[in-house]
């Protein structure tokens, strides 16, 4: 292992080792950032097979290609891969690319956890992906892995528990380098409240999650000792209570889900200014309304279990509370349209699943509000009502950003144009049969479809072919984007990009300064000038 | 803020893959064991092998370079941000047992035993089940046990372990005022009463299990007394683990009194896992 002090020693500064092992050994933020994004790309495929596995078997009443168990362990499998192995992963894929360079920082705080908190994460889905194979099939619960259902799973149970842990120990490392990198790394006069969006978001998610996983591998851990070492946490015989872990997975639950869409808004407020050529309108705001939104999330979790027979006043309380998310998370839907409002608009590719991700998360929004209603959750819990929300929330919110931060910085990282015409393709195929996808499903939740049942009554089929419809369309399409990372990384449309590729990208961050693609390493010396046209 | 630009990166990192190695090896092989499998021990000592050697290795690589002179005070400060954030995820891990503890003590036993709402859970369940604590649950799991005490063996262990901290900032003093004795001496004096409250705390479990009728499967009770003083004698044991590698280092010459991150790094693990110990006595033990 050699080491470097940058600047001093410049000829002991080379470059990336040869062949295959640069990859296993970097410790450079931008490796590192596109480790985690290819990895993330990869898992948002197999993830989606699962999906597709599951639409087709609902796609008429009846048993079609899988028993039940199988389907039970590919609801399953399919969250916990989508979750931990694809959004979480190419979120902090973009902190790693993204962050050193918005701040003005040469590279993460602490490059060799870095590199650590990567392939244990590679680790850990690994002992997920593993379960699919084993006696007993994969974890079949739920990614939720309530007991006693989940004490019944075969051999797969400690595999699936350890890769909670990996992938708990994989998470923590990566927040803390985020907040020592944010804290102690930024440029001379890169302010707190100069910090691009992006940033200030993944600096509030590093501490959810620090607060988070632990509190989660705490849970399965008392799993793994109720089944092998005889505990009785989850078991009333004992004194014990199911509900107990009900509560502690919920509490690390609701921020977990804080933890996909705060970054998720870090990208939208970064990308809506550049193609609306203004300001982000109400940047304090933005930030205030962030840690508002972390914080209300440590005090809601309840409401995910509002039918499992708490006392009333629990759930008023966790009623009320959750409503009150209501409030930062208008500010920033009105802060992004009001940035909109009036500006010099162009709709290329990232600004399109921008613009789709503030229509369509809205809508995610607002059904979630109608299930903070606690009595009228008594009818939407556990249907296909709550599916189509939490689907609203993430696909066409988390997964469009993230298409849209791979268009946005695509140029920057490889030096290459993508290819506008199939870009545009690929979002309207996407936005079109998101909705075809997801939309139907609020019908089929409302009028009584349970979630998790391979099988359904035949007043559901319609609705059930529409949305697999969609599904099949919205899979399909999602093979473009694959095509055009490709074709960008290869060449794309052969045009030179200028180091801005954006007009005037570089009066709102620092990365745009910089030349397309980015050196290897990047401000050795802190810049001078700092951006403030995003405040 | 960076106030320079000779800001400290490594290249070239092998231990984290190898450590990575290692743990994934250990996990596999522990959950082949549980489902019953021959093999999983030795994949499991194995990884914990390579695991051990990893942590060898990256920490003498790191003493290396900071006694070399390569960390500007940037650096440390970025050491520090991460040992404070570590030991903030730490003590999330042990308040989901203390949750977990007050949440059974003061809602699902009292629930079981009938209060509030619950009246015809308990007629229609387990009518004779009085809502007491300690209890191992309306189904005796585990059988009859006794609760332990707190003011024998674990009021002794809450002497010896506040001691050791006075006795870790004695040593701090010294290492501040270039006192190599006192450092040497207060490191030592803190790692022999880790040692002691280790040894205490195994023979208090050994009386559990042998006269007391005290297990982990003693229902609720045993649960949760276990997994809270478990946990925590393990930390004990790294934290002893740790200043015993910060006593070798001060033995060698290392650490000045403005740089000293591994020293303070241990001592702030050290006072984490006493605190948490006053949580536990007074929660577990005295309550």
């Amino acid at each position: 292992m050699s080491a470097v002090v940058a600047e001093h020693d410049d000829h002991h500064d080379h470059g990336p080792a040869k062949g295959l092992l640069r990859w296993v050994i970097t410790t450079n933020h931008k490796d590192i950032g596109t480790l985690y994004l290819l990895f993330a790309l990869a898992m948002f495929f197999v993830g989606g097979a699962m999906a597709m596995v599951i639409r087709a078997e609902l796609f008429e009443p009846g048993m079609q290609f899988v028993n039940p168990q199988f389907f039970n362990s590919m609801t399953t499998m399919h969250a916990l891969v989508m979750v931990f192995g694809a959004v979480m992963p190419a979120f902090v894929g973009l902190a790693n690319w993204m962050i050193p360079m918005m701040i003005g920082a040469p590279d993460m705080a602490l490059p060799r956890m870095n590199n650590m908190s990567f392939w244990l994460l590679v680790a850990g889905v690994l002992l997920l992906a593993s379960t699919l194979f084993m006696e007993g099939g994969a974890p079949a619960s739920g990614w939720t892995l309530y007991p006693p259902l989940v004490l019944q799973t075969g051999k797969a149970l400690p595999f699936a528990i350890f890769s909670v842990h990996l992938l708990g120990i994989s998470s923590i490392m990566g927040a803390i380098n985020i907040i020592a990198t944010i804290f102690n790394m930024r440029a001379p006069g890169m302010t707190l409240m100069k910090m691009p969006m992006f940033v200030w978001t993944w600096l509030i998610t590093a501490f959810l999650l620090i607060a988070i996983m632990p509190v989660f591998a705490g849970a399965v851990t008392m799993l793994l000792t109720d089944k092998f070492f005889a505990t009785s946490f989850f078991d009333a015989a004992g004194g014990g209570d199911p509900v107990l872990y009900q509560h502690i997975f919920w509490f690390f639950g609701h921020p977990e889900v804080y933890v996909m869409i705060l970054p998720t808004f870090g990208v939208a407020s970064t990308i809506i200014p550049v193609f609306a050529r203004k300001p982000l309108f109400g940047y304090s705001s933005m930030v205030h309304a962030t840690a508002a939104i972390a914080f209300l999330s440590f005090i809601v979790w309840a409401h995910h279990m509002f039918t499992v027979g708490m006392p009333i006043a629990g759930e008023l309380y966790f009623m009320y509370a959750t409503m009150l998310i209501a409030i930062p998370t208008g500010v920033k839907v009105f802060n992004w349209t009001a940035t909109m409002w009036k500006g010099s608009m162009t709709f290329e590719t990232p600004m399109l699943f921008s613009i789709a991700f503030v229509v369509l998360f809205t809508m995610g929004g607002f059904t979630g509000l109608m299930m903070s209603v606690a009595p009228a959750d008594f009818q939407y819990h556990d249907t296909y009502f709550i599916v189509a929300h939490f689907h609203y929330t993430l696909v066409p919110a988390s997964i469009f950003i993230l298409m849209a931060a791979g268009y946005f910085w695509l140029p920057k990282w490889t030096g290459h144009m993508y290819d506008e015409r199939i870009g545009k393709l690929h979002f309207w195929l996407s936005v079109i049969s998101v909705n075809v996808l997801f939309f139907p499903q609020h019908f089929l939740g409302l009028a009584g479809m349970p979630r998790r049942i391979p099988d359904y009554a035949v007043q559901f089929a319609d609705w059930n072919m529409i949305s697999s419809i969609g599904g099949f369309i919205f899979g399909a399409s999602q093979l473009l984007f694959l095509y055009i990372v490709i074709h960008t990384i290869k060449g794309g449309t052969g045009e030179k990009v200028t180091s801005e590729v954006w007009e005037d990208a570089a009066k709102h961050s620092l990365e745009w300064t910089l030349p397309s693609p980015p050196p290897y390493h990047t401000f050795t010396t802190p810049p001078t000038v700092i951006p403030t046209e995003h405040i | 803020m960076s106030t320079n630009n000779d800001y400290y990166i490594p290249h070239k990192a092998t231990w984290p893959v190898i450590g990575t190695g290692g743990l994934l090896m250990m996990l596999a092989g522990f959950a082949n064991y549980l489902n019953g499998s021959s093999a999983g021990t030795a994949w499991m000592g194995l990884g914990l092998a390579v695991f051990i050697i990893m942590l060898a290795g990256w920490f003498t690589l790191q003493a290396g370079e900071s006694e070399s002179g390569m960390y500007s005070t940037q650096v440390g400060i970025s050491y520090r941000m991460g040992m404070m954030w570590f030991i903030f995820s730490e003590i999330m891990f042990f308040a989901v047992f203390f949750g977990a503890l007050w949440y059974t003590r003061n809602l699902s036993v009292p629930w079981l035993g009938g209060e509030g709402t619950k009246a015809a859970t308990k007629e229609l369940l387990w009518p004779a089940f009085e809502a007491v604590w300690p209890t191992n649950g309306p189904g005796k799991v585990g059988g009859n046990f006794e609760s332990m005490g707190a003011w024998g063996l674990p009021f002794l262990n809450t002497l010896i372990l506040l001691t050791s901290g006075v006795s870790c900032t004695w040593a701090h003093h010294g290492l501040l005022a270039k006192n190599r004795d006192q450092l040497i001496k207060g490191l030592a004096v803190t790692v022999g009463l880790g040692l002691l409250f280790v040894a205490f705390q195994a023979s208090e479990y050994h009386e559990a299990y042998t006269e007391m009728g005290l297990t982990l499967g003693s229902g609720i009770y045993g649960s949760t007394f276990f997994m809270l003083t478990g946990f925590h004698g393990f930390h004990v044991c790294v934290g002893a683990i740790i200043l015993s590698v910060v006593l070798f280092r001060s033995w060698k010459g290392h650490f000045q009194p403005e740089n000293h991150f591994a020293f303070e790094a241990a001592a702030w693990y050290w006072h984490f896992v006493d605190v948490v110990w006053l949580g536990l006595f007074i929660f577990v033990y005295v309550i």
